[in-house]
Order: structure tokens, then C-alpha cells, then sequence
């Protein structure tokens, strides 16, 4: 369901909990189906031995593919224009992330609708981890 | 990623969605999808990164028979660079997209780098950070420029704190 120009407000938020204790094997299937199998990611002696980190952690783009599964949710199906984020903060195995999109603007280009939308997506403590915009076409 | 031929496959979407979490039919059910409003199946928006399955010389995925950074028992001590082993590690610390025309299975997708700016600061955790960006434009088999991508790596010259 794509969203409707006369029923939307600068202000307006859609949140969602993208995941919940995210696993190592959900980091390794994005590794797997991304093709970035950088052992950052899934290697957990490579991790602390060699590069000195105390865990694996995320993808950026899984946090990113994540947090697009709200906005995709939000603004229907093949709608969106522009979409694009900073990695702020790493995600660990054991987060839990909530995405929210917000309404900066309304307006009309060419004869399109379109929604500019703020990104931001947090872990349990609060902790932002990506920040971003999008755009997306909407009908009248 | 530059890459002359990057399959748009049903398949490999599914488990690009599955690894995000995201149950939407539209990107595994081609009946529930011939009813949406894009009327095929279509990739998650961040799908494009995926391209890298079929980028030659990828540097972060294996190559059968030549030594991996990544460790078996123990660390392997091969050493990559990018990747930590040197105290600084490589990040990734932006990405962006812009969609021009719909992706679908079937297609086959041409990817073509163009080179971006680089820059360096001083980070608060890492030491100096030099950015470097790279921008990717993806055509479909009808020349037809259907994504372009904007990507921002990060080399810190130590451990992150």
C-alpha cells in the first residue's frame, strides 16, 4: 500500500523493531546472500586475536538492509527514489534495533508526489547506529 | 564493485531478504507478487550491494586455493590490509542509493565504477580517518541506468575504541 499525499503531515513517524537479540547466524546469512565475508563479521578468533575487537559485529549494510525493511514497510513496495545512510555506530550480536522514518517534506517534482523522509535507527540503549534520509513517490 | 554481468536471480533474492529479516512475499512469492503494484518480484532496496558475489577479485570473499586472512583452528596469519591485522581497519561509513527504473529477476545487470573524492580527518576513536568514495552505476541488458550508488569507506589507523 503505497501512501497517500492527503493523509500525510510534516511530523509524521513510522517506527518498527527491525530485530530482536540479532544472531550470528542472521550476520553470517547476510554475509552469505551479500557476498562480503569479511571475518570482521563471522570470525570470532580472527575478531579478537588478530584485528583486536572484542566480537564480531555487523555489516553496515545489514543494518542498512534492516532498517530498509521499515521503510519499504512504510512506503510500499518499489516507492522509494532515494535512500542512503551513515554508519554511526557498530551493531553486536545481541542488539536489538528500532527504525524509525520521519516526515521532513511534502512536496511535488515533475508531477510526482513525493515524501523526504529522515532515517534513524537505535539499539536497546538508545545508541543511534545509522542515520540517513530517503525519498519516496506517494499518491495523491 | 564493477562487474560486467551481475544476474538479477529469484533465488538469490530470497536469501538476500531472508538475511535482513524481511518476510515480504513480494520478494519471494512471484504469484503474491504479480499482484503488487510492481508486479514482479523485485530486490530489497540495498540488494545492488550484492553485486559483489560477481565482481572479479573481490577482496572480501575467499579465492578457491589461495590462502584467506580468516582463521581456521587458529589465525591463519595471512595478512589483508583492509581488514585489520595493523591495528586500523577498514569501514564502511556511508551508503547511498538512487533508484531510476525497476529491477526484476531475469534481468542482467552491467556495473560500472566511477571514481569519487577522498578526504582524511581526525576521528575521536580511531586516529586519523581517510575517506575515499566510490560511485557505481548499474545499467540493465537494455542499457538503461536502474541504480546508482554511492559508497563511503573509511580507513582508520587504529582500533576503533
Amino acid at each position: 500500500m503505497a501512501l497517500s499525499k492527503a493523509n500525510l503531515n510534516v511530523g509524521d513517524q513510522h517506527s518498527e523493531q527491525v530485530v530482536e537479540n540479532l544472531t550470528r547466524t542472521q550476520i553470517i546469512q547476510y554475509a552469505g546472500a551479500s557476498g562480503d565475508y569479511n571475518p570482521l563479521h563471522t570470525d570470532e578468533i580472527f575478531t579478537t586475536k588478530v584485528a583486536g575487537y572484542p566480537t564480531v559485529f555487523a555489516h553496515g549494510m545489514l543494518s542498512m538492509g534492516m532498517t530498509g525493511k521499515m521503510l519499504t514497510n512504510y512506503v510500499g513496495d518499489g516507492r522509494l527514489t532515494k535512500y542512503g545512510v551513515r554508519f554511526v555506530s557498530q551493531v553486536w550480536p545481541g542488539d536489538s534495533l528500532t527504525a524509525t522514518a520521519t516526515i521532513e517534506a511534502i512536496r511535488e517534482e515533475d508531477g510526482v508526489n513525493l515524501v523526504d523522509l529522515s532515517v534513524s535507527t537505535v539499539n536497546q540503549d538508545g545508541t543511534e547506529v545509522v542515520k540517513g534520509s530517503a525519498t519516496a513517490r506517494i499518491d495523491d | 564493485m564493477a562487474t560486467d554481468r551481475f544476474p538479477i536471480e529469484a533465488g538469490h533474492i530470497m536469501l538476500f531478504a531472508r538475511s535482513i529479516g524481511d518476510a515480504n512475499s513480494i520478494y519471494h512469492d512471484a504469484d503474491a507478487a504479480a499482484e503488487t503494484e510492481p508486479g514482479h518480484i523485485i530486490p530489497p532496496p540495498t540488494f545492488v550491494q550484492a553485486s559483489a558475489q560477481f565482481t572479479d577479485g573481490y577482496v572480501l570473499r575467499p579465492v578457491i586455493g589461495e590462502p584467506w586472512f580468516g582463521s581456521g583452528k587458529e589465525p591463519t596469519g595471512v595478512k589483508r590490509e583492509s581488514s585489520g591485522g595493523g591495528g586500523g581497519t577498514g569501514f564502511h561509513a556511508e551508503q547511498h542509493y538512487e533508484y531510476h527504473e525497476p529491477v526484476k529477476p531475469g534481468d542482467v545487470l552491467k556495473a560500472v565504477d566511477k571514481p569519487g573524492k577522498s578526504w582524511s580527518r581526525e576521528g575521536r576513536r580511531g586516529g586519523t580517518l581517510n575517506f575515499s568514495e566510490s560511485i557505481t552505476e548499474y545499467y540493465n541488458q537494455d542499457g538503461v541506468l536502474v541504480v546508482t550508488a554511492r559508497s563511503v569507506g573509511v580507513q582508520t589507523s587504529r582500533v576503533v575504541e
